[in-house]
């Protein structure tokens, strides 16, 4: 196993972060912007800026195929960057929420994205033709709290939910006219607008922090506050599932999950370190860190600064004390995205975090 | 440190870096707000339950440290009070002095409240920009370090008070 690519940007948090498919553009959000880094050799360098939101990013997604990047942020509003020859040029989506905007994402297919909101909605978001805009269609009803997290199957019909009122659910966002008519599948048949295939609560009722489908679409995973990993795989529609496997482990609360294949999961969170977990339809187990914590392991420069060492003087009378963490992260991981992959088999990942910091793993 | 302590902190010290896993949240009851869920308490949802760390349950007050922490958590904050050992008049005074002094200070020591919470004698307020900005263990240490030192801090003013002049 390769050692990580640690790409340390900047001091500040990121809350979440996006590469091009062709792996040359690195997006971030940061603060109230968002940043495009251009790949140099083995480093990312800033090349552009978008500037729009007027409070924090929460979350950025670049489509692979288009180019095409939305933002969404705290100030209610989602933008769709498109590159012209004179800069990037905004557009504003009506997403007709009156809370903040927390998570984004395109569709496989790149015709609708769904905004993650505050308000107790999911804005399903569409190009419409005639009026030259992007307009929204809300997914409403069961929702009771912040949505946290999304995430589209591969069919661009079906999208799963993570919410802080401890469910995930699983949603149709089936629009006419943009959408053909999916495959029938273990989550539904006949799937019109805001049906709900599936709703799942987490064991202890914590809020949940990510979700993610299996490459194949024909099993959901979720992580809670709770740390843990459930795994769910449907029957049929309106059946129980099959099978709902909860796995929980004694580390500190897991934000963010990808799929390797159909028997692997990569999740990461509050510890730093991106952790994998194995297991099928009969049982999943945690199978370790992906750290390698033997070596001096974490690359990369050190948190340091004028502030900390005078706060550390002040505090405690000393100028240096033991700050870094063994871990690459040096502080929550936010983020986990898959960078390379074939076929459903991911062969790296990339990690963002709270320490400015973008890691590329390889599996 | 004794050796009847080093459990009970530790207990504080993973209860502590379990309950900063704390996010940025964007208030979901007013429009364009960031606010500490703990304070605000807009939600019954965002907010967890609260954890009080004591060696038994009658002696709150007087467990070895003799001072205990409650930890309310909630989904982008976490207040931290604490109960500092008063057995006497002087220490009560003392005690109430020396809060008092710091809190006057409280901007900067970053998270300090200005007030505590009530039935407590000091309270910490922890939010996700701080454990942005600083390091998340390091603000772990600076807790349990306050916690073993307000009480050595007590003690020795208490001796000072006894001194003849």
């Amino acid at each position: 196993m390769a050692a990580p690519q640690v790409h340390h940007l900047f001091h500040a948090p990121i809350a979440d972060h996006s590469f091009s498919s062709d792996r040359q553009t690195l997006a971030v959000a940061r603060e109230n912007n968002v940043e495009l880094y251009q790949s140099s050799g083995n480093k990312f360098t800033l090349s552009d800026e978008l500037k729009g939101h007027e409070k924090t990013v929460t979350s950025v997604d670049i489509a692979p195929n288009s180019g095409r990047i939305v933002t969404c942020s705290q100030d209610r509003n989602a933008y769709v960057w498109e590159q012209t020859p004179s800069g990037w040029k905004p557009t504003l989506v009506l997403l007709r929420i009156n809370r903040a905007a927390t998570f984004v994402r395109w569709s496989p297919s790149e015709q609708k994205f769904a905004v993650g909101s505050g308000a107790r909605v999911i804005a399903v978001c569409y190009f419409e033709e005639e009026n030259d805009w992007w307009i929204s269609k809300h997914l409403k009803k069961p929702i009771r709290s912040t949505i946290t997290t999304l995430a589209w199957h591969p069919n661009s019909v079906l999208l799963a939910a993570g919410s802080t009122d401890s469910h995930a659910r699983v949603f149709s966002s089936f629009i006419k006219g943009i959408d053909t008519r999916p495959e029938p599948s273990a989550w539904g048949e006949r799937l019109p607008f805001n049906t709900i295939c599936g709703e799942y609560l987490n064991d202890s009722a914590g809020w949940i922090q990510g979700v993610s489908f299996s490459p194949s679409g024909n099993a959901l995973a979720f992580t809670g506050h709770d740390s843990s990993v459930t795994v769910v795989y449907p029957s049929a529609p309106e059946q129980p599932p099959r099978a709902m496997l909860n796995i929980s482990t004694r580390l500190l609360p897991l934000n963010s999950l990808i799929w390797n294949g159909e028997n692997e999961i990569i999740a990461a969170g509050h510890d730093c370190e991106p952790f994998r977990f194995r297991g099928d339809e009969s049982g999943w187990q945690l199978a370790g860190s992906l750290e390698n914590k033997d070596g001096d392991g974490a690359g990369g420069a050190r948190e340091e600064s004028a502030l900390n060492m005078f706060r550390q003087m002040d505090l405690k009378g000393q100028a240096q004390s033991n700050t870094k963490l063994k871990s690459t992260h040096q502080n929550t991981v936010n983020a986990v995205r898959v960078f390379q992959e074939n076929d459903g088999q991911v062969s790296s990942f990339s990690t963002s975090g709270v320490d400015g910091r973008v890691v590329i793993w390889s599996t | 440190m004794s050796q009847s302590l080093r459990p009970y902190l530790q207990c504080c010290r993973s209860s502590l870096t379990a309950a900063l896993a704390i996010s940025n949240f964007a208030s979901q009851t007013s429009e364009r707000h960031n606010v500490p869920e703990i304070e605000a308490k807009s939600s019954p949802e965002l907010i967890l339950n609260p954890i009080t760390i004591s060696r038994n349950e009658h002696e709150k007050l007087y467990s070895g440290l003799t001072c205990y922490p409650d930890i309310e958590p909630s989904v982008n904050s976490v207040r931290i009070s604490l109960s500092i050992k008063q057995a006497d008049e002087i220490e009560k005074v003392l005690v109430h002095k020396f809060t008092r002094f710091l809190q006057q200070r409280a901007e900067s020591f970053f998270i300090l409240r200005r007030k505590p919470v009530k039935g407590y004698d000091i309270s910490f307020l922890v939010t996700n920009y701080h454990t942005e900005h600083l390091l998340k263990h390091q603000l772990v240490e600076f807790i349990i370090t306050f916690m073993e030192e307000v009480d050595k801090e007590v003690s020795e003013m208490k001796l000072f008070v006894r001194i003849p002049c």
